[in-house]
């Protein structure tokens, strides 16, 4: 995953060039999102939108880490 | 469904799936599909405030788990009211947790801000210097902070210049500024939205290639 949750001075005043998803449609597709993120690592080239808001946006990208480390905890569970 | 949206893997079908149907289908009145749904969000809710009770100090875990109860509460109402939403591209406990998630989540920051002032003044831009981009970054970077301070004075409104500093300079979680400011989280991205790209846009208007400075 590569969201900076600590990004420098600029990078947080300006946020993401590309177009973006708002908090709600990030919300609304977090988990799918969140799977492909658990299986390939690269979520963000199906689904650039959401990739530029969690880029800009620390609660959202926050609530990103949570959900694909519970995924990956739960995997380990079902192996264990 | 158009290719971008295909998933990279399918999900795997299990009893969760199964949950959806019948919550479906009975609601409430299935009181096993209501514990086993509340018993998922409860796992996400703890899960979440397991991982994140280091910030919160020193919180007795009494209050710990009170926290995580509230968030899967909550969790369940909110899961209840968007069921129709679920459409099975991913696996319904995914998509669950995410609301137990959310609510701990804002539980947590709230609670690790509630002694901690958030100062929301548009002047405060005024203190903001260069020297805060870190050291060993490109001269164009500090030359660029340099010029974006001129523009949060000169191009953008008293209150995206006060959500701005808060959200983006403060490190104020925007559910603690929602809270602080009678709004919604929504509502202040858009203000920070905006405001960036306001700041962009005179950027680049002042003749600043921000792909290469910012590459």
């Amino acid at each position: 995953m590569t969201h900076d949750r600590h990004p420098s001075p600029v990078d947080a005043l300006l946020g993401p060039s590309e177009a973006e998803a708002t908090c709600d449609e990030c919300f609304a597709r977090l988990d799918v999102y969140a799977e492909r993120e658990a299986a390939s690592g690269d979520a963000a080239s199906t689904m650039p939108r959401l990739a530029a808001h969690l880029r800009g946006c620390p609660a959202c990208a926050e609530d990103l880490e949570s959900l694909v480390a519970l995924l990956v905890a739960d995997a380990r569970a079902r192996r264990a | 469904m158009r290719p971008h949206q295909r998933p990279a893997t399918t999900p795997r079908r299990g009893a969760a799936d199964d949950l959806v149907g019948r919550l479906r289908e009975h609601g409430t009145e299935d009181h096993q599909a209501v514990r086993e749904l509340h018993g998922l969000l409860l796992r996400g809710a703890r899960f979440e405030v397991g991982r994140r009770a280091a910030t919160l100090g020193h919180v007795r875990s009494e209050e710990l788990d009170d926290l995580a109860l509230q968030a899967a509460d909550d969790a369940f109402v909110a899961v209840l009211e968007k069921l129709d939403d679920f459409r099975g591209e991913s696996r319904f406990s995914t998509w669950a947790y995410k609301f137990a998630l959310l609510e701990a989540g804002v539980r947590l920051r709230r609670r690790a801000w509630q002694h901690r002032e958030v100062v929301v003044d548009a002047e405060r831009w005024s203190r903001f210097s260069s020297s805060a981009e870190p050291v060993g970054r490109q001269l164009d970077r500090r030359e660029l902070l340099d010029a974006i301070s001129d523009l949060v004075a000169s191009e953008l409104t008293p209150r995206q210049r006060a959500v701005l500093v808060a959200l983006a300079i403060d490190g104020v979680p925007i559910d603690v500024l929602a809270e602080r400011l009678a709004t919604t989280r929504g509502a202040l991205y858009k203000t920070l939205h905006d405001a960036r790209r306001k700041l962009r846009s005179a950027l680049a208007a002042a003749g600043y290639d921000l792909e290469s400075t910012l590459s």
